[in-house]
């Protein structure tokens, strides 16, 4: 059996807000194995990035985390203070943000940014962190590294602050890194030569990620395994294959639907759609967060909690009250609609 | 039939840049030497990195930006600052960014009339009855006339740009990036609207996009574009189907499709998207091209036709035409 590096059970995040709680994250429990890459999926405003955001401790003071089971390499994250978070952050688990403009800071030189870590959380001389920095900018891919250190943000391309980024988050060899959509703000032919890196480099330090994303073309090509996440809930988690190839839950077949894929939906033709918009999540949703935009939901699907149960294969689940044999039935129906 | 409803030869933008501190100004060339007609009723794609000049060459069709150099004709006519208004009778664009887009002081209704004031439609009895058909259209409801932008959603905003758009029955459509600040539900929705709407007016559309998959979905024909320059163009099937140019088939090569165990492609571009102050020599694509040859970095590639038309030197031994010369250098 492979080591568990995260393990989380019933993740809640509520936030207060004016009109009363917005519970961003209800109930999630996901474990990530050692090396291995989870991928949560899902659109603007689902909660996949304050999921990842409480795991780092890193909510805004309106924001309450609660937790049945929140650990780290066997570590118990809930009742760390905030000096012993900002020891593991860095160190045991590292984030990747979407903006590479904005989360460097423009003040220091990306050496300075680089070596931070090593300094902060390993006994070591600036030489030494300064060599791991150079060391890590060329496994990233950047030319010249040493002259790059005295470099700042703005000196540098998009492309290149997000492998700054990247490099950024190995110095201290995390065992989990978090991704939260590492390649939205770049060009194609940039992100595919990012993921390719992250990829590569996961291997290489055998460190798990968690990559948090809106873009289903870069979890099917990089996950192990996928959560599709719906208005703070996870409403289907299986592996890559499970999830693409015979998805379950209407929400996760609609979305696949919505996507022209070049040579294999027609041209012009109309793409499949997800009528509706997502529920404001503040206060209480009776029964399936997804009813109000799902073509199969009737009375049942509006009362009661609906649980995830198990698809055909047990570490593939999905969140409806459909079986599965109806879930694959739609499936093929909704695609020759 | 040929029937051109945009017309560009050899249009150039320059625009002088600050090249550093005390290093006085620089020329960026932004468009450079584009020649591109644009059949009425097709659905030409343009697509390309960031920087590659695609946006650019928008504004210069929709009037907001002169060329430096060629001519751009507009249903025969030549575009220019001084025939906005004219311009913009036939000409409309939809922008990227709806909440950036739309006046935030703006009632939705007065958006969408915006137009027929600014063209002093005759008739202003109509104005409100006619805002209200074209929102039907676009599937917005009516009660939201009186709403503001920053109470509708993502989608809902996309379509008062569109329905602002289409007021004044344009022939032609520029649709910079219009869904890339969408969610992926409300992208399709978005497009299948741009295709039913392309129908029932008979629009022609310039789709400007990074998504190439939305590319291959929507467009008839599409345009590379590279550092200012148009590197291939062909019809859509051929293009997707058996790109010539080493950057197309990079580009193509880093799609990610929703297919699981493909894995991410190597792209072997290497070196990244070059100083566009600061060129390449000969052809500009040749230190990230996979195929460089060694007259690559010497000569500017020349433009062959084959169907399509393809910038490269890997394709110059069949008897293709001289280039144009290069206002670079």
């Amino acid at each position: 059996m492979t080591k568990q590096i995260l393990e989380i059970e019933n993740l809640c995040v509520d936030i207060d807000v004016p009109s009363g709680v917005l519970r961003a994250v209800q109930n999630i429990s996901f474990t990530v194995a050692k090396g291995e890459t989870l991928s949560i999926v899902g659109e603007s405003g689902c909660g996949k990035s304050i999921t990842a955001l409480s795991l780092m401790n890193l909510l805004p003071k309106s924001a309450k985390r609660s937790a049945d089971k929140l650990t780290l390499d066997g570590r118990d994250l809930r009742d760390l203070n905030e000096r012993e978070m900002s020891d593991l952050r860095g160190d045991a688990m590292a984030m990747i943000f979407q903006e590479p403009m904005t989360s460097l800071n423009p003040a220091y030189t990306i050496g300075n940014q680089l070596e931070e870590a090593m300094l902060r959380h390993r006994n070591v001389s600036t030489a030494e962190a300064r060599d791991r920095a150079v060391f890590l900018l060329e496994k990233v891919g950047i030319t010249a590294a040493r002259s790059r250190l005295g470099q700042y943000p703005h000196q540098l391309s998009g492309g290149l602050r997000q492998r700054v980024m990247i490099a950024m988050s190995l110095m201290c060899e995390p065992a989990l890194i978090l991704a939260d959509e590492p390649t939205t703000a770049l060009d194609v032919t940039i992100q595919a030569q990012i993921l390719h890196l992250l990829a590569e480099l996961r291997h290489e330090f055998d460190s798990s990620l968690i990559l948090i994303t809106h873009d289903l073309g870069i979890v099917a090509r990089v996950a192990d395994r996928v959560a599709v996440m719906y208005a703070g809930e996870f409403v289907e988690t299986g592996t890559t294959e499970q999830v693409f190839n015979a998805p379950s839950h209407p929400y996760t077949q609609g979305l696949l639907r919505c996507i022209p894929i070049p040579g294999k939906t027609k041209r012009g033709a109309h793409l499949g759609a997800i009528p509706g918009i997502v529920p404001n999540l503040v206060g209480r949703i009776e029964g399936c967060h997804f009813a109000s935009r799902c073509p199969y939901a009737d009375d049942a699907c509006r009362t009661g909690d609906v649980a995830l149960r198990p698809s055909f294969e047990k570490s593939h689940e999905y969140r409806c009250v459909l079986s599965p044999e109806i879930c694959a039935a739609n499936l093929k129906s909704g695609a020759a609609a | 039939m040929s029937d051109p409803v945009i017309e560009a030869s050899d249009v150039t933008r320059t625009f002088m840049i600050s090249a550093g501190f005390m290093r006085g100004k620089q020329p960026l060339h932004a468009v450079n030497g584009i020649s591109l007609n644009v059949e009425r009723g097709e659905v030409l794609g343009i697509v390309g990195e960031s920087g590659c000049g695609k946006t650019t060459l928008a504004k210069m069709m929709l009037g907001l930006l002169e060329p430096t150099s060629g001519t751009l004709r507009l249903d025969g006519k030549l575009v220019g600052a001084a025939h906005r208004i004219e311009v913009a009778r036939i000409l409309q664009p939809i922008f990227q960014d709806p909440y950036s887009s739309l006046n935030p002081r703006k009632s939705i209704g007065d958006i969408i009339m915006l137009p027929l004031k600014v063209q002093n439609d005759p008739d202003p009895a109509t104005w409100r009855k006619r805002a209200e058909d074209i929102m039907d259209l676009v599937g917005l409801p009516t009660r939201v006339y009186n709403n503001y932008p920053n109470q509708l959603s993502g989608g809902q905003r996309q379509r008062v740009a569109i329905a602002r758009a289409l007021i004044n029955r344009p022939k032609i459509v520029i649709c910079d990036e219009p869904t890339s600040a969408l969610d992926v539900s409300v992208q399709s929705q978005i497009l299948n609207l741009l295709q039913d709407l392309r129908g029932e007016f008979g629009l022609t559309y310039v789709l400007i996009s990074h998504n190439l998959a939305v590319v291959e979905h929507m467009a008839t024909r599409v345009a590379v574009m590279y550092l200012g320059r148009i590197v291939e163009q062909a019809d859509t099937d051929t293009l997707f189907k058996a790109p010539k140019h080493p950057y197309t088939q990079a580009l193509l090569g880093s799609v990610l499709t929703p297919e699981p165990g493909l894995g991410v492609p190597d792209t072997h571009l290497g070196a990244a998207y070059p100083n566009p102050i600061d060129p390449p020599s000969g052809c500009t694509f040749h230190p990230r091209c996979a195929q460089v040859m060694d007259h690559c970095s010497k000569q500017a590639p020349p433009a062959v036709a084959n169907g399509g038309m393809v910038e490269c030197h890997l394709y110059a031994h069949g008897g293709g035409r001289k280039s144009p010369k290069r206002k670079s250098k």
